[in-house]
């Protein structure tokens, strides 16, 4: 989509185009919450897709959590990993067909509790894959438990009274450790609750296909989102929140490559 | 014709080999082979066997629990092994590091000094084959011909040098293995 | 000209695979199986059909990349022995709820946990009954040598690509380590992408054609009814392979008065145990399934109608005289015999274990 230019009045004046759906998005309500971070964050995987011609080459992963039905949503062809396994599945795929374009799409817990070990090792073959990493520090699925982001003394339905680090453990900052390996040529950390923070991601997202395609490596993109509904707030709130708390621990911007 | 053998030694003698070579042996000669090792974390210096069927109809088990002839290279498969030789079968055994020799009678019995031979000969890993070399002289059941062709197929391009060496510790093996009287157990003490 | 080699179990199977045109090999080390990795590492099959081959860092990693590959309608393939296959047993069950075809192995050792690397047979339910959660079946093919080995890749890949289901080969560590004649199939070609564009390419993940519907692969139903009627779905093509695929071999059955039911090691110890139960006058047959599921259940009940009494010989504290006597269904006495742990019975054991159990009880 191009930036958008047009002025108040010419949005309102019919026949403008402000904004039209993406062709390799499916036209239909998405099963998140309202203000949550996934759909913004599909679209533009999907966005990047669209403009690189490559729906016809592009298989997606859909992880264990809130985007297990990622598939409804993005139109192409797409699979559903069992829970942490999704960068052994693409290995899979990508072994089998390496000039397919292939992406997982994963949450905090997906990715960095239950499959700490499959993304660690996918990142140290530097497998040719992109792996988009939404962290919104919870189990927003099965209803807002602690995850390994989950902040210091934050409330979820496991933590009650604040993750406790003694206990617990530090929220595991994994993007900074996948930074560490060889095998992965960039990594950064966006966000999408802000317009600007949007256009940035979308181009973080298309350089890192084209890194992939280029076959230099893997592409690591984290994205602080938020959870509204795990962490009981209003939305406007949640992205309030998310600004004061998360983005301190989880400064964004490139970390390699 | 079907003879049902087990080597037992220690890891690192060869026996798993020896066991292979015998078993391409008999392939040459257009027989049916089974070969089943003990296998595990006994590498050198555990112990290691195997059991080696020739045969010229097909083999069903490759599992047995008593053989034509046992080869026995350690003190532990004595104990194990001696007692698994059928009636009028027959068992051979290097004497070195054996301290309670077999005391059977009803199976015919002989001993190879391959250790010491090896040692004479300077290269320790000629050992199993002038063990083989004992066993041929006394089941004179592979012609030599395919022993040759045997270690050819079983040995690696790189050490086809060596099956000159190899035949002549089976030669020597040949030579040197004598019966062995019950009677003489404490001649080895 | 035929081939003839010499290898084990291991070998000829990972050999196969190259042979079947296989696209991917996904593994994990782990005794008695070690050798199918080594092999096709030292092979390099890359640079003999192009086929893959990783060493995962789990057999879970292991097991989702077959799954990956699987659903891209390319030949996959792991092998392991029963503590992997416990680890793999989520994603089996994954691979049968999505309907892909892949092939899984178990070179099986003795359990329960660590357990012993010794060969067994005791990992039978886990293949046969299940192993992962959920209404699937797995058709399971039991080699009893190392041709078998061998031969049981392809049949196993035919069988899972006709009905879209995982294979699954349950071998021991005897067949998987012993060393015997083998003639290794003839080299297929891998398939093209194109052929398997055009063979799978209405469900395969392979990129969404332009006015085609996309692939999805999933084993996910939100909804019940749904996950009903797809269940359905797995139980109706499970009665269509119990109908068309169950596969056994009877060995001296025809005036046998006893029968002696074992698959893998345990038939070739029962065949030696029979000829020697042969030389004291007693006739005793066996029955080989050679599927474990579908099991061979007819055959068994029409050898029911012949003899006094039925053994059922396996590696375990038994668990296939079970689906024996699910068939036999009382008609004539079924008794188990078995060393297990990692003890392998002898011929002379299982020829007594006929006596003892079904002739002098």
């Amino acid at each position: 989509m191009e930036q958008s230019t047009i002025s108040p009045e010419e949005i309102i004046k019919t026949g403008t185009v402000a904004f039209k759906p993406t062709k390799a998005m499916i036209d239909t309500n998405m099963s998140y919450c309202p203000g949550c971070g996934h759909g913004v964050a599909h679209r533009l995987v999907m966005e990047v897709v669209e403009e690189m011609g490559i729906i016809e080459d592009t298989i997606g992963i859909a992880p264990v959590g809130c985007s297990v039905l990622a598939y409804d949503f993005m139109d192409i062809d797409m699979q559903q990993a069992a829970h942490g396994r999704a960068p052994a599945v693409a290995t899979g795929i990508k072994r089998v067909f390496p000039n397919k374009h292939v992406f997982t799409y994963q949450g905090d817990g997906d990715l960095a509790a239950i499959g700490t070990s499959e993304t660690i090792h996918a990142c140290n073959r530097g497998e040719n894959i992109v792996i988009i990493f939404v962290n919104n520090g919870i189990y927003g699925m099965t209803g807002g438990q602690l995850a390994p982001t989950t902040l210091p003394n934050m409330k979820t339905s496991t933590s009650p009274y604040g993750r406790d680090v003694d206990m617990t453990g530090q929220p595991l900052k994994i993007t900074e450790m996948v930074a560490l390996l060889p095998g992965v040529a960039f990594v950064t950390r966006q966000a999408v609750h802000k317009p600007g923070l949007v256009r940035k991601t979308k181009k973080a997202i298309k350089k890192a296909f084209k890194i992939a395609e280029e076959k230099k490596g893997l592409a690591f993109i984290e994205i602080v989102s938020n959870c509204n509904s795990g962490w009981k707030m209003r939305p406007d709130a949640s992205n309030i929140w998310l600004e004061e708390n998360m983005l301190p621990f989880y400064p964004l911007g490139d970390i390699k490559g | 014709m079907t003879e049902e053998v087990i080597i037992a030694g220690f890891g690192g003698q060869g026996v798993l080999s020896l066991g292979k070579i015998l078993a391409y042996s008999a392939i040459m000669q257009g027989q049916e082979v089974s070969w089943m090792p003990s296998y595990g974390p006994e590498m050198r210096g555990g112990t290691a066997n195997v059991t080696v069927i020739l045969s010229d109809e097909k083999i069903n088990s490759p599992i047995l629990n008593e053989f034509d002839t046992v080869i026995i290279l350690n003190q532990p498969s004595m104990v194990k092994f001696e007692k698994e030789v059928k009636p009028g079968g027959i068992l051979i055994f290097d004497p070195n590091g054996i301290h309670n020799p077999p005391t059977r009678t009803d199976i015919k019995i002989y001993t190879i000094e391959g250790v010491k031979e090896a040692t004479k000969l300077k290269n320790t890993k000629t050992f199993n084959m002038i063990i083989m070399g004992a066993y041929l002289k006394v089941k004179p059941i592979l012609e030599l011909d395919n022993v040759h062709k045997g270690l050819e197929k079983s040995l690696p391009t790189r050490h086809h040098h060596l099956i000159p060496k190899n035949i002549e510790a089976i030669q020597i093996g040949m030579e040197k293995v004598k019966p062995y009287e019950v009677s003489q157990a404490h001649l080895l003490n | 000209m035929e081939e003839v080699h010499l290898m084990k179990g291991n070998e000829a199977l990972a050999e196969a695979t190259i042979r079947t045109g296989v696209d991917a090999y996904f593994g994990y080390p782990i005794t008695p199986q070690s050798e199918v990795l080594e092999y096709l590492m030292n092979e390099q099959p890359h640079l003999r059909t192009g086929m893959a081959v990783l060493q995962a860092e789990s057999e879970l990693a292991a097991i989702n990349m077959v799954y990956g590959a699987a659903a891209c309608g390319k030949k996959a393939i792991t092998s392991s022995s029963g503590p992997g296959i416990s680890l793999k047993a989520e994603a089996i069950s994954y691979i049968a709820g999505a309907e892909l075809p892949c092939l899984i192995v178990n070179v099986v050792r003795g359990g329960a946990g660590l357990g012993t690397i010794q060969p067994s047979q005791s990992d039978y339910f886990q293949a046969v009954k299940g192993g992962g959660h959920g209404d699937y079946k797995l058709i399971v093919l039991a080699p009893a040598s190392v041709q078998e080995m061998a031969d049981f890749v392809d049949l196993g890949f035919k069988l899972a690509f006709k009905y879209r289901t995982p294979a699954f080969i349950l071998s021991d560590g005897v067949i998987g380590q012993m060393m015997e004649k083998v003639i290794l199939p003839p080299q297929q070609e891998r398939l093209t992408d194109a052929q398997v564009d055009e063979l799978y390419g209405d469900w395969a993940t392979l990129g969404k054609k332009k006015n085609k519907p996309r692939n999805v692969i999933t084993s996910l139903a939100l909804k019940p009814e749904i996950q009903e009627e797809h269940n359905h779905h797995l139980q109706r093509k499970y009665a269509e392979i119990t109908k068309n695929e169950t596969r056994f071999e009877k060995i001296n059955c025809d005036d046998a008065n006893y029968l002696i039911v074992a698959y893998g090691a345990s038939a070739r110890i029962s065949q030696k145990a029979i000829t020697l139960a042969k030389e004291k006058g007693l006739k005793v047959g066996i029955l080989r399934p050679i599927t474990l599921w579908p099991f061979p259940t007819e055959a068994i009940q029409e050898m029911a109608k012949q003899v006094k009494g039925i053994l059922a010989v396996e590696m375990s504290a038994g668990q296939m005289v079970e689906d024996v006597r699910l068939a036999v269904n009382g008609k004539v006495p079924v008794e188990h015999y078995g060393r297990f742990g990692g003890m392998i019975h002898s011929p002379t054991e299982v020829c007594n274990a006929v006596f003892e159990k079904l002739v002098n009880c």
